[in-house]
């Protein structure tokens, strides 16, 4: 059964609050500015949201629940999305089948975080039974131990060299340098990428994302509505996700994606030539290739080869993370999922903050999250396009 | 690239004495499978009873079937090591001062995936390697791989050497050891290479065959230690207790009586005042200061040692007040490992079957030399281990105590051993 | 002031009458009785501190004391011994209180025993003393003074070796002698027993108590300080416990001596 299309969802509103390395304020806040600026954005009453889809890693005790009524919504649709970096995607094929059926009208996506001095150490000591088990008492590395093995496993099986990776990162570091609310602001050579210190064989200082506090967030709405609301939008063309793909790969080095990249692109009606720009989920240079390769931009294991090809800044032969990714911009949280969205809603309706992709038309944003025990099990896509 | 301990240097005594950190301890419920496995030095993993699909990590139904029925089993550890790093940043503090580490991911021959600690001798990836168990400092049951072949040697590696109680270079007491098991004791700790060896004596009159003989091994300092005296006990402590790095306590007073067989209760009362109350003493006073030193340099206090019985886990009628006061010391103990174990102090109780010494006389062989018994408690201080069942008789106990304990009670109340 | 006034007075002024503590202390440290294992054993004394000014009490200060009655510087009563269990008024909480206070005779064995450990008082060195400092009087304490308690090394104290304990005692004759012939209250000694050492080989065995106590006489034991009593003239206060159905108990064992003697 072929799966229905997206009609005419739209994705209006794209908006962030500035991060910042720490914050004493919860998660609440940063995710209720969130909804205060996407209301602005939208000039539309607080009443009119009437959907909600919420993912943050830092709001315990509450929910999207506990949020509901510290926000004091009143809602026709509710849904907490616990995808880590998926869940920009995952909110967004909800929200987008929600509206499809009149469930509800406008249904603002939100993730955010706050970060304590000591948050990521909380959050990565206990976040997932497995990892509590089965990871973390081995060094308590968090994130950095599991992408440095599939760092080095995916090295050591096609070829790909420090530079490859360093070479994402400089120019996604360029990008980062024409967006104001980046947290990193300086340049970044590739010798100093290659030359940092160590963080976890082979990983160094600038392929681990920084955690911080901050939040993103969208509207997802037919198109009826953004017209009236005279907003501008991005039109859902096709989105794809899947969790716990290929458990039987001994290291993960591919995504769910390769699993349903096909009918990706056969929802959506345009296939990788016709893509402007990507927007990927990257708290580590290495998932950037997996996305790349498992989204049909080149052969898995061909990635290598592509990045010496290509040129990655927003001006360049293939415009990725144009606000510079997480690597550059900071990774507040769950929003590193929303992130991308909200780029490539910006990109698509010209309102873009920072780097610029000329007449972009179609863009891919990729999802991908939840190391659970030794592979990211979450994995999602959506292909965006203009008006 | 393993590189030998060395005599550590003396310790400057203005520097702040380092604090114990721990790795992470907390585990699901369904995890501490592992540990319990561990404990006793077995690798075992979660085996579906009804499709034969390997669990790692641990839990609660079968990833291939869904069955609940999950048994543990022996692996022989034996896989493939993937992929692997050297991690140079750490969250938690205890590694933080241990970095760098070097862990990997090890695909089993039985069929899942492993997160393991790499012995220094084993190779880049990919290579074949072997997988046994150890307890961290944390006391928590950790994986570790070695070279296809190999046996884990924990003193052959510097990262973990901290995982085990290697006697060599410490200071240790012994808190009886005059009786044939302390004196074989203090024999295979001077051959183990302790630094100095406190001897308990409790009755100086008392001239016991041997022990005269101990004072020529000269890490051996003979002190006055009575564990039904608590003034002694303190007194001991005041004087060497700061200085303590592993505390044996091979004090035992074994009688043979049930409860018909004895009338009135002072023979159990000598049984329990050293088999129980000696213990609590012996840790009231002695494991502050072990505590303490849990993080002083490369001599650090490291562990805490019980010869218990395995009387302790199914009374022996004909020695029914001995057993009791045993199984009363193994309660005690736990609690004791409770209070040690903020600091990493490992408590490693021994359960040995009957001993070849006076109060087993009329007990039939197989028992237990006394030097038997010394060599299983200098192994269980170099491995990384809490429960040591030395010698054929103890190893059917445990199986039989494993299987059924109340068949066990059983048996041991028929007088069989 | 009456004839105890005046007594008291000669006590507490200088001169007169001097006090000599016959007690050894009773700690931990101090040897008890050691029997073979297979036996039942007098428990040696210990104290278990209740609270010391501390949050276990913040006043005060107390102990709890475990010890047999038979530990430290004791009293033996006749039921003590199987041959003294079926006479009247035997246990400690029945004897006469008019036995508690009583005169001794303090005989030196010092320097023999300092010579031989396993040396045995006999009916001769009895005769010698009495040809002395005269006859033993019915109802006198009888203390064989061996300066043993100068022996603080507990293991020489024991003097244990592979074939027992080597301490000095009476013999059987000798016994025998005190309770037919002097009616004596009892006998008293430095060492860890009433009766040699080696006693176990006699005939009967452990004579001192046998027939002691079978005449419903009395032991001291663990006696210290014999060396500044005269041979005669002094008075032992020995007053044990009032233990129910009791067989002995550790006491202060005190006495009076003139200050002339």
């Amino acid at each position: 059964m072929a799966r229905a299309p997206y009609d005419d969802v739209v994705l209006a509103a794209p908006v962030t609050v500035p991060y910042v390395r720490f914050s004493t304020k919860s998660a609440h806040w940063f995710l209720g500015r969130a909804l205060a600026e996407l209301i602005a954005a939208a000039n539309i009453p607080k009443a009119r949201i009437d959907g909600l889809a919420v993912a943050s890693f830092t709001l315990a005790p509450d929910s999207a629940v506990g949020l509901t009524q510290h926000l004091d919504l009143t809602l026709r649709w509710l849904d907490h999305v616990p995808m880590g970096g998926a869940s920009g995607i995952v909110s967004l094929r909800r929200a987008a089948r929600a509206v499809q059926a009149g469930d509800a009208e406008i249904v603002a996506c939100i993730a955010g975080d706050t970060n304590h001095t000591d948050s990521f150490r909380r959050n990565t000591s206990a976040f997932s039974q497995f990892s509590q088990d089965a990871v973390y008492p081995y060094g308590s590395g968090g994130p950095n131990t599991s992408f440095a093995f599939l760092t080095a496993y995916y090295m050591r099986q096609f070829g790909a060299r420090p530079e490859d990776f360093g070479k994402l990162c400089v120019a996604q570091r360029n990008n980062a340098l024409k967006n104001p609310l980046a947290l990193f602001q300086k340049p970044l050579t590739l010798e100093a990428y290659l030359n940092a210190r160590l963080i976890a064989d082979p990983l160094r200082l600038f392929d681990c994302v920084m955690p911080c506090a901050g939040a993103d967030g969208f509207l997802v709405m037919r198109q009826a509505t953004a017209q009236q609301l005279g907003l501008r939008y991005a039109r859902l063309l096709g989105a794809i996700e899947r969790h716990n793909a290929f458990p039987d790969d001994p290291v993960q080095y591919r995504g769910g994606w390769a699993l349903d990249c096909d009918e990706l692109y056969a929802q959506a009606g345009v296939g990788p030539p016709d893509i402007d720009f990507l927007e990927t989920y990257d708290d580590y240079p290495v998932i950037n290739v997996f996305q790349i390769e498992d989204l049909g931009f080149c052969r898995k294991g061909d990635g290598p080869d592509f990045i010496r090809r290509h040129t990655f800044e927003a001006e360049g032969s293939f415009p990725f993370n144009t606000s510079g990714g997480q690597l550059s911009a900071g990774q507040a949280g769950a929003a590193g999922g929303h992130l991308g969205v909200v780029e490539a809603i910006r990109q698509l309706t010209g309102e873009t903050r920072g780097a610029r992709v000329a007449n972009a038309r179609h863009g891919v944003v990729s999802g991908f999250g939840m190391i659970n025990y030794d592979r990211g099990v979450c994995t999602g896509a959506a292909v965006l396009a203009a008006t | 690239m393993s590189d030998t301990v060395q005599r550590p240097k003396r310790k400057n005594p203005i520097l702040r004495t380092r604090l114990p950190t721990l790795p992470p301890g907390t585990r699901s419920r369904v995890a501490l499978g592992l540990t319990a496995a561990a404990a006793y030095g077995r690798f075992k993993l979660q085996v579906c009873e009804q499709c034969g699909a390997v669990q790692y990590p641990p839990r609660e139904l079968c990833h291939a079937c869904l069955s609940h029925r999950l048994l543990w089993r022996i692996q022989d550890g034996s896989g493939e090591l993937l992929t692997d790093t050297v991690l140079r940043a750490a969250q938690e503090l205890f590694f933080r001062e241990r970095l760098p580490w070097r862990i990997g991911l090890i695909r089993l021959d039985a069929g899942a995936n492993v997160i393991a600690y790499l012995h220094a001798r084993v190779g880049a990836a990919p290579c074949r390697v072997r997988i046994d168990t150890a307890l961290d400092r944390a006391g928590q049951a950790v994986l570790v791989a070695v070279p296809e072949g190999g046996r884990l040697d924990l003193s052959d590696d510097p990262r973990l050497r901290e995982f085990a109680c290697d006697p060599r270079g410490r200071k240790i007491l012994v808190s009886d050891g005059k009786s044939p098991l302390g004196q074989a004791v203090v024999r295979a700790l001077a051959d183990a290479g302790a630094d100095l060896i406190w001897t308990g004596e409790a009755e100086p009159w008392k001239k016991i065959a041997g022990f005269e003989a101990l004072r020529a091994l000269p890490q051996m300092q003979p002190v006055p230690l009575d564990l039904t005296d608590g003034r002694s006990v303190r007194s001991l402590a005041g004087e060497i207790g700061g200085k303590v790095d592993i505390v044996v306590n091979t004090a035992d007073c074994h009688r043979t009586f049930g409860i018909a067989a004895r009338h009135g209760v002072e023979t159990a009362q000598l049984e329990m005042d050293i088999n129980y109350f000696g213990l609590l003493r012996l840790a009231q006073e002695f494991a502050p200061a072990l505590k303490a030193r849990a993080a002083d340099g490369a001599a650090n206090a490291v562990a805490w040692v019980n010869v218990l019985s395995i009387f302790a886990l199914a009374n022996y009628p004909p020695h029914g007040t001995y057993s009791a006061s045993k199984a009363a010391a193994l309660s005690l103990s736990q609690a004791l490992r409770a209070e040690l174990k903020p600091a990493g102090v490992r408590v490693i109780n021994i359960f040995p079957g009957p001993i070849d010494d006076d109060w087993d006389q009329l007990i039939m062989p197989p028992k237990l030399a006394p030097a038997a018994l010394a060599g299983a408690i200098i192994d269980a201080l170099k491995g990384a281990v809490e429960d040591v069942y030395p010698g054929d008789v103890a190893q059917d106990w445990l199986a039989r105590h494993l299987d059924n304990p109340k068949a066990l009670e059983r048996e041991a109340g028929e007088g069989e051993l | 002031m009456n004839d105890l006034h005046t007594l008291l007075s000669r006590v507490t002024a200088s001169g007169g009458v001097r006090l000599v503590d016959l007690t050894q202390t009773l700690s931990p440290d101090f040897p008890p009785i050691v029997l073979p294992p297979e036996m039942g054993q007098c428990r040696p004394f210990r104290m278990e501190e209740v609270s010391r000014y501390d949050a276990r009490g913040p006043g005060w200060y107390w102990n709890n004391l475990s010890f047999g009655e038979h530990t430290g510087t004791h009293f033996d009563a006749p039921i003590h011994w199987i041959s003294g269990r079926d006479l009247p008024n035997n246990a400690l909480d029945e004897l006469p209180v008019q036995n508690f206070i009583a005169p001794a005779c303090v005989i030196d064995c010092s320097a023999a025993s300092h010579a031989d450990a396993d040396f045995l008082l006999t009916t001769d060195h009895v005769a010698a003393w009495e040809r002395q400092h005269g006859r033993i009087a019915a109802g006198s304490w009888v203390l064989m003074r061996t300066d043993w308690s100068k022996r603080t090394d507990p293991v020489a104290y024991q003097n244990l070796d592979d074939t027992g304990q080597h301490t000095p005692g009476p013999d059987p004759d000798c016994v025998r002698f005190l309770v037919q012939e002097r009616d004596v209250l009892g006998f008293g000694t430095e060492t860890i027993g009433t009766d040699a050492g080696q006693a176990a080989h006699f005939t009967p065995p452990y004579p001192c108590h046998y027939y002691m106590h079978g005449a419903g006489k009395y032991g001291l034991q663990c006696l210290t300080n014999l060396d500044r009593l005269p041979a005669t003239g002094a008075l032992v206060i020995a007053a044990p416990l009032k233990i129910l159905d009791g067989s002995g108990s550790p006491l202060r064992v005190l006495a009076m001596v003139p200050a002339a003697a």
